[in-house]
């Protein structure tokens, strides 16, 4: 997760296709649009629709968007189902568990009509309702740490690039400062300080989630924004050299007015793009810290702290690390996958096959 | 060329003066009691109070901060105290150059441990960068010039599941089964070279493979991407209408281009590893820096965080200036800006 690399593209030429050019545009519905074009006519299509239109001729965005979908929507229905008790996250059966070393008995860890998953071994919770109680915190962990990194790199990136000058050199260094520290090492120590903190703010002891959980919302955060904000800054640099902003400066727009309505709306692709693919790498370093042993502490379950649970039980029930894991990197997949179909649908640079 | 490096010399070792400030503040002057985490299990007020003056917590961060810094130019006693040192000399415990910090709980210096564990971390992380460059750029090579046919899509696809691939998730698959449960390979352990080189590699190989996985899948596409771009630019166009074999087409020309950038990112990701493959090194239990990090945050033990916050801190700073230096005797233009 700290990788140094960029291992996405630069999705360079994405503002050139900016919403603003949309404002003035009728939007069309489809199949108004497929009509016309069996009719052999050439009719106006906003970026929108042709991103969009490229994102669907492209089965595995689409396998990609709707595997996402499931995934929040299993995160978001979670909670519910346990609720109306469907799922049980707090209740054992040490009866399922009856092997030496409290293994559960049957085929991969112990799986049955009742216990899709199998059961944890030990305590012989079902499986499948601590992992989908576990993608609700990953993704609850993952989502806001991703909005802090997509809000800070827009508006870090946005003034050092608009701005320029000893602006830009200070934001600059700033970013070099924040990527010259070890982030996994950070996430991991921090927490010896920031968590009493953070707890004492919410008044709230510091062995529940929330204040543990929102220490890792802010650290990741904190250290996701830097290359996002790199990117921002250069398609910043670019944009303000063309006429619409000379064009809206002089007829006296102020600041304000040129960063959220002139800048802003033409970088919505690369933010989409890098929310997408930022994402992933926060569920799995949740995931990772969690499977460090300094992620949440029971009974908050989230992936990574079954997976830590599991090393212990793993050659004698691999089921048991290889369910939750596997979910990990589902979700990931999921989202990377996502996020490489958004890239090339809204980069018009991409090769159209 | 010569003003370039030094001044990216101030630059490195600026940032590295503000990461070692801004990393003491937080642990030494925030609102734990560095002191009281000294003891553990064993604590009396006593106890805290003779910690806190050996260590030299009662001063103030600033003071603690210049003391550190000093240590690490010529090293340190602990307590700092000329008359202990001179009364009762078994009750100070020096720490050369480059002093790191001391570790009441371990009662040992942080740059012991740290020299204990380089090696270990060292070795992982060269073993995977030799595994991922050759996997990585290979792949992106081969992928690039068959784009579109069945072996890019092949490659394209693995690489998109090694990127998915959370490294403790491949670590405990390899360490689970390839070494516990059909013993293709005996369960990883640290040999040291010196000790023996054969044993030294057998039990690089599952680390080795875990931590390259993710980097390899990232360099696949990395090189890829590249080579797609400098294989459609105009002079190789040129290059095979002159008539110059494939082959050499894309040695000296497409890979000459695409290998800088590569070659940047190595560079960076190599750096940014030898301060501890974390997750890597705790699935196989191999105990480096990384590994030590962790058990010392379990154990609260703020000096060996920091000294290993600092070591890795260090080596990311040094690998970004070793690849702008090099960047700069590459390329003229960068001195400039």
């Amino acid at each position: 997760m700290s990788s140094d690399h960029d291992p996405i593209k630069p999705a360079a030429g994405v503002s050139e296709m900016g919403m603003s050019g949309s404002a003035g545009a009728v939007e069309l519905a489809e199949d108004e649009i497929q009509g016309a074009e069996a009719r052999g006519e050439i009719l106006g299509r906003t970026q929108r629709q042709i991103a969009w239109a490229r994102f669907k001729r492209d089965k595995v965005s689409m396998a990609a968007l709707v595997g996402s979908i499931i995934v929040v929507l299993l995160a978001v229905i979670a909670p519910l189902l346990e609720a109306v008790g469907l799922t049980n996250t707090t209740q054992g059966n040490p009866a399922l568990v009856p092997e030496e070393g409290s293994l559960p008995s049957g085929a991969f860890g112990g799986m049955s009509t009742s216990h899709w998953l199998g059961v944890q071994p030990g305590s012989g919770k079902d499986l499948l309702s601590l992992i989908l109680a576990g993608m609700t915190t990953s993704l609850q962990v993952a989502v806001f740490a991703t909005a802090i990194a997509i809000v800070l790199g827009t508006l870090f990136g946005l003034i050092a690039g608009f701005a320029g000058g000893k602006i830009d050199w200070l934001i600059s260094r700033f970013m070099d400062l924040v990527l010259s520290f070890p982030q996994v090492l950070m996430l991991l120590s921090l927490q010896l300080v920031l968590v009493a903190i953070i707890a004492n703010v919410m008044g709230m002891s510091e062995a529940a989630p929330w204040p543990k959980k929102l220490f890792m919302i802010i650290v990741l955060g904190f250290f996701g924004w830097p290359y996002f904000a790199r990117i921002i800054r250069g398609q910043v640099m670019s944009l303000r050299q063309r006429e619409f902003v000379e064009a809206a400066r002089s007829l006296g727009a102020k600041n304000g007015r040129l960063y959220l309505k002139e800048l802003l709306p033409h970088l919505w692709a690369p933010i989409l793009v890098y929310t997408s693919l930022i994402l992933p790498q926060n569920i799995s370093a949740e995931a990772a810290l969690g499977f460090l042993g300094v992620g949440l502490n029971p009974p908050a379950v989230s992936l990574g702290s079954i997976l830590n649970d599991s090393v212990v039980y793993a050659p004698s029930d691999p089921a048991y690390f290889l369910f939750p894991g596997g979910t990990v990197f589902l979700m990931v997949l999921a989202f990377n996958l996502l996020g490489d179909g958004l890239r090339d649908a809204l980069d018009p640079k991409a090769d159209r096959q | 060329m010569l003003f370039y490096i030094i001044r990216r010399l101030i630059t490195a070792v600026a940032m590295l003066l503000i990461v070692t400030l801004t990393t003491f503040v937080m642990f030494f002057a925030g609102p734990v009691d560095p002191a009281r985490l000294t003891c553990a299990k064993n604590c009396t007020p006593a106890v805290v109070e003779g910690n806190r003056k050996f260590m030299g917590f009662d001063k103030p961060v600033m003071v603690q901060y210049g003391d550190f810094l000093k240590g690490i130019v010529v090293g340190r006693d602990y307590p700092d105290d000329p008359e202990m040192r001179a009364n009762a000399p078994q009750t100070v415990a020096h720490c050369d150059a480059p002093c790191l910090g001391y570790s009441v709980l371990q009662n040992k210096s942080v740059t012991d441990i740290v020299k204990d564990t380089l090696p270990i971390t060292g070795s992982i992380a060269l073993s995977a960068f030799v595994l991922w460059m050759i996997v990585g750029v290979l792949g992106g090579i081969i992928a690039a010039l068959n784009r579109g046919r069945w072996i890019d899509r092949v490659i394209v696809a693995l690489a998109l599941i090694g990127f998915s691939l959370p490294s403790f998730f491949i670590g405990l698959i390899l360490l689970t089964f390839v070494a516990i449960k059909w013993e293709i390979v005996p369960v990883p352990a640290y040999t040291a070279f010196t000790e023996n080189p054969f044993l030294w590699a057998q039990g690089l190989v599952l680390p080795a493979i875990t931590l390259a996985c993710i980097f390899a899948a990232s360099y696949v596409r990395l090189t890829r991407a590249y080579m797609i771009e400098t294989m459609s630019e105009d002079y190789i166009r040129t290059a095979k209408a002159k008539g110059v074999k494939p082959w050499t087409i894309v040695r000296r020309h497409g890979l000459r281009a695409a290998l800088t950038p590569i070659v940047t990112a190595a560079g960076l990701d190599l750096g940014g590893l030898l301060g501890g493959a974390v997750i890597t090194e705790q699935v196989f239990n191999f105990q480096g820096l990384g590994w030590t990090a962790v058990r010392s945050i379990v154990a609260t033990d703020l000096p060996v965080i920091v000294g290993m916050v600092l070591v890795a801190a260090a080596f990311i700073v040094l690998a970004n200036l070793v690849v702008d230096v090099l960047y700069g005797v590459i390329d003229p233009r960068v001195r400039l800006t």
